[in-house]
Order: C-alpha cells, then structure tokens, then sequence
C-alpha cells in the first residue's frame, strides 16, 4: 500500500472516508483506497458489496454523501466535466447502442469524447482490429454474441485513450473461453501504463490480473494489499490426507487429534493445518505410521484468495460461484 | 498506438451543437434499422385513412356542410392524429435508452446531456413528417383536393412541425418518468387516445354530449386541427392559427425544461 506521503504524487485516483446512502439506507460506510498511476486495483466484493455504485461515483455518474474523490488530482464533484475527458468507463454500468453496427458505435462515441473526425474512424479501425471484430464490424451490435459485445463495450470506452478505465464486472457472464479472451486484452492495456479500476466478484481474476486488491462488503472495505499479502494474512498451508475407509479416518482422527481442521466423509480425508511444510509433513506422517495407519494419498494445498474471503466475510463460497449466470 | 489522435478544441457551444448532430444521427439510423417501426411509418397513416374514410365516410358526410366531402374533412384530423400518435416513439426511445444504460455511458463522456433528447425528439421529426407525405399522398391517390394557397401550404407545414416538436418534447417527459417500456406504451395510449378522439379529429363536436363539447372545442388539438382544416378547405381560419400557433409554442416552452430537468434528474438515480 502506498504510504500517505506518496500519494498525491503517485496515485491516480484516491478514494477518502466515501459515505453514500440511498434514501435511509447506507450503503457505503467509508470507502477508502487509492490506485497507483499505471497499476491495477481490483475491487472484490460479492453481489450487492455496492462496486457499481462505487465506480459509479467515481465515473462522476452518481453524487456521494460524504467523504473526497479525486482523479488526477481532479475533483470529481467538482470537476466533472474535466474527468470526463480522461476517464473510460465499461461494463454493467454503461453499454453500446444495439442498433448501430460496431464501427458506428466507436466513431460516435470518439466524436463524443471529442477526438477529431478523421482520428476517430482511424482509431476505430485500429481498435476493430485490435479486438477481433473487423468481421463483425459493420453489422448491428444487437447480433453480435455475448463476449464480442463486452469487447466493442471496452473498445469504445478505450476510442480515446484515455488514461483511466474503470472495469465494472467485465467478464461477468461470460463464457470461459471469452473470460480468457477478455483477460487476455486487459493483460495488453496495462502494459500500456493505463491506470485501471477493476470490480469483480470472482476471486481468480482478482489474483490473476490485479496489483492491488481491495476487498469490500456491507459497504466498507474489509481488506486490501496485494494477493499474496492477503493470502498470508489468511493463509497457513494445510494438509490433505486420503484414507481408504472410513475406519481409518476415526483412527487417524485420534492420533492426529486438534490438528484436524477438516473432514470429508464421502472422500474419506482429513485436513490438517501446517506452519512449515518439511517439518509439520514428516511430522504427521511418522505419527500417523506409528499407531499403524496407512494413508492413500496426500495433497498439500496453498491457500487461495476463496479462503481468504471466506475467512473475512464468513459467508460461504456464493461468491465464487453463486451468480455465474 | 499507431494512430496519432487530434482532438477538437472548438468551442463549447460549438461542441455541444456536435453532440446534438451526432445524437440526430444516432436516431435516424434507429428509424432505417429498426424495420417494424418503418413499416409502421409508412403503413399505419395508409391503413388509419383508408379505414376511417371508407368505414365513416358515408355515415358521417351527411352531417357535413354541403360540398365538403369526408376525406376533405377527415385529412387535417387523420394527420395530427397520427403524429400524436408517432411521437410516442420518442417516449419509446427515452425510456429504453435510460434502462439499456446508455445514458450512464452517455454522461460519463464529455459531451452535453441534452443532445441524447434533441437526437429523439429531432429525429422523430423527420418521421413523422415521412408518415404526413405518405398520407398526403394517399389521400390525393383517394380523392382528396384542396385549394388551399402555396402560402397556406407552407402555414400548414410549419403548424404540423411545430405541433410534432411540441408533442415530441411531451412524450419525452412520459419517456423519462416511465418505469418501462410497456409502460411507457400504456402511459401514451391512456393520454393520447382520448385527447385526439375527443376533438374534431373525426367528427363536428356539435353532435357530443355538452361537457365534452366544451373541452373538445377548447382543447389544443381541435384548435390546431381546425386551423389546418381551415386552411386546407380554404375557409375563413378566424383566429384558429393563431392560436394554434400559440398552443404549440407554449407546450413547447413548458415540455423542454420539465423533460430536461426530469431526464437529468433521472438519469443520476
């Protein structure tokens, strides 16, 4: 995390004490993250953790309650309009007109972020291109499939290069195949030195794609640092170990005692929690040979950014899964 | 990055006129790409005339003053009838634009807020005018004359685009405070079907029953529709376009503020 000193001179966008309620209803308790120029930071958070609410904010499309949002030094409250020259915005909160074909929609909005008419259609050749829809280019975008249609959102939202691109939920009911596709083309922009803003609610595109990692529920922010760090902040390795039935599974849960952190009856194994992987390993399984149990197999596991948010919101694995529509 | 980007740095007011032109743009290709509503722009004014004509024709002619034939009568009705009716697709537009999202991407660019609604309701302009010659011409094919003056032509052409901008900017409104598409369907025809049945669209109000008389004589449309028919049949207009003419500009004065205020109000829920 960047020290206070830093960030006005290295961060993109920062984000202070952000308060926003609905009515009665709070739904943003004090928010606060910074983005280092040129990195990516991924909001994680399950449904309804308020991301598009925040990019939203952040996007200058909603007024907030409390708190300061600025971007490049910019204030978004009050500088609305010179954000809006720098900012791309992509995904739930925003979309394409289905009625004009690809290249139509990238020239429109091109002449809307105020680029020239000329650089416009040049550019959109150049992105048509870029983002495998030259073929598509000219038809409707109504007929274009699912994953074409996020990649004609994210490349109009790029038409004028704009230093700053908010990701909201972009791969978000999108099939494997142009989940990676996806990945892939904003793997490509942050070489660029783009400064990106991702939300997500899948853990692995967090850890695949992200500098930094701000996790949010219930409208605060309950973590953040980089995977890593939030994985062993959570993280100890653990130890699964397969028994051939279930006999031996109650002997080796008494050899093994507290150790044990977890059971699978149908799969006969038994999790144990270790702190150095040699030692802790050898250790057991003296142990467990000792009092003459022989195991199956046995699998070391690191633990993953689902441990570490399940661990901090205690709730179950909806996250990872639940809403994969 | 091979393309090297040049931006334009006219200024804002030039700018925001851009943003309207490229709004204009954007709705009158929805007109060419969306097939239903094209045929509906040429089919519904041929088959609302054609109906009305043929199914009143007879029955209602004897009413009228000697020598005015029903299709003579019906044409200025049929007209303005249909461009109420036409304009809903502005409603149509708005709404769906502020549930697809587009406005959200719309607002987080640089551009003027209020071109997304002139675009509509510029476009719809054009539309509606399609679906007037389409009529026209039809009715001339049915027997339809006038002797009406070049002069009085252009009048009646100013009066039915004014009167299309007028009610345009008031489906914008039902537009943006509408909660769906269906609904915006539903808000429109409760609105406009009584408001054009109730004028003299198609009948002489003599005949109605004396409250409804009252307002259907009084209300905007059966002042513009006689000001047309006036002036179409060649008959004394007396203050008729005048009033018509005040009629469109006042709801147009009122319809534009409270539908830009409404669609910005809206669009940062």
């Amino acid at each position: 995390m960047a020290k206070p000193s830093a960030q006005t001179s290295t961060d993109a966008i920062i984000v202070k004490d952000l308060h926003k309620s609905y009515k009665k209803l709070e739904v943003l308790n004090g928010v606060t993250f910074s983005v280092k120029r040129g990195t990516m930071l991924a909001l994680l958070g399950p449904n309804g953790a308020c991301k598009t609410t925040t990019v939203k904010i952040l996007s200058t499309l909603l007024p907030y309650d409390e708190g300061t949002v600025t971007i490049e030094g910019l204030d978004v409250h009050k500088q609305a309009d010179k954000i809006r020259s720098i900012i791309g915005l992509t995904g739930q909160s925003a979309a394409v007109d289905e009625l004009l074909t690809g290249r139509e929609n990238l020239i429109m909005m091109g002449r809307l972020y105020r680029l020239s008419k000329a650089s416009s259609i040049a550019r959109a050749d150049e992105l048509l291109q870029e983002f495998d829809l030259t073929e598509a280019a000219d038809r409707p975008a109504k007929t274009y499939s699912g994953g074409m249609r996020r990649r004609l959102d994210l490349a109009v939202s790029l038409i004028a290069t704009p230093p700053i691109i908010f990701l909201d939920e972009p791969t978000t009911g999108l099939d494997p195949r142009s989940r990676i596709a996806m990945w892939e083309i904003i793997r490509r922009l942050m070489t660029s030195g783009t400064t990106i803003l991702l939300t997500t609610q899948y853990l692995e595109e967090a850890d695949q794609l992200a500098d930094q990692i701000v996790v949010i529920d219930g409208g605060t922010v309950i973590a953040q640092g980089t995977a890593k760090e939030l994985k062993s902040k959570v993280g100890k390795d653990r130890l699964e170990l397969m028994f051939k039935n279930e006999k031996i599974v109650a002997d080796a849960k008494i050899v093994l005692g507290q150790d044990v952190v977890g059971s699978d009856d149908k799969e006969h194994s038994l999790t144990v929690v270790i702190n150095d992987t040699n030692k802790d390993v050898k250790q057991i399984l003296e142990k467990l040979s000792d009092n003459g149990i022989s195991i199956e197999s046995l699998a070391v596991h690191k633990p993953t950014l689902d441990d570490v948010f399940l661990s901090l919101t205690g709730k179950h694995k909806q996250t990872s899964k639940g809403e994969d529509k | 990055m091979a393309v090297e980007l040049e931006f334009d740095r006219r200024p804002k007011l030039v700018q925001s006129v851009v943003d309207s032109l490229l709004m204009i743009q954007r709705s009158s290709r929805h007109i060419l790409r969306n097939t239903d509503q094209l045929l509906g722009t040429f089919f519904q004014p041929i088959m609302f005339l054609v109906l009305f004509a043929t199914v009143f024709g007879g029955a209602i002619e004897k009413s009228l003053p000697e020598g005015v034939s029903y299709l003579n009568f019906l044409m200025a009705g049929i007209i303005i009838q249909t461009v109420a009716f036409g304009s809903t697709t502005t409603a149509i537009s708005v709404a769906n634009d502020l549930q697809k999202g587009i406005v959200d991407r719309f607002r987080s660019l640089p551009m003027s807020n209020l071109a997304v609604l002139n675009g509509h309701v510029v476009s719809d302009l054009f539309r509606n005018s399609i679906s007037t010659i389409v009529m026209l011409v039809t009715g001339l094919v049915m027997g339809f004359r006038s002797n009406a003056s070049i002069a009085d032509w252009l009048v009646i052409g100013g009066i039915i685009l004014l009167f299309t901008l007028a009610f345009s900017w008031l489906a914008a409104i039902m537009g943006v405070i509408a909660k769906s598409v269906e609904a915006v369907q539903w808000l429109t025809f409760v609105i406009i079907f009584p408001l054009t049945f109730a004028s003299s669209a198609f009948v002489s109000t003599e005949t109605m029953p004396s409250g409804l008389k009252v307002f259907a004589e009084n209300q905007p449309i059966t002042v513009i529709i006689e000001a047309i028919r006036a002036l179409m049949l060649n008959r004394p207009v007396g203050n008729y376009v005048w009033l018509a003419i005040i009629w469109c500009i006042g709801m147009l004065l009122v319809a534009m503020p409270v539908a830009t205020w409404l669609f910005r109000r809206r669009s940062v829920q």
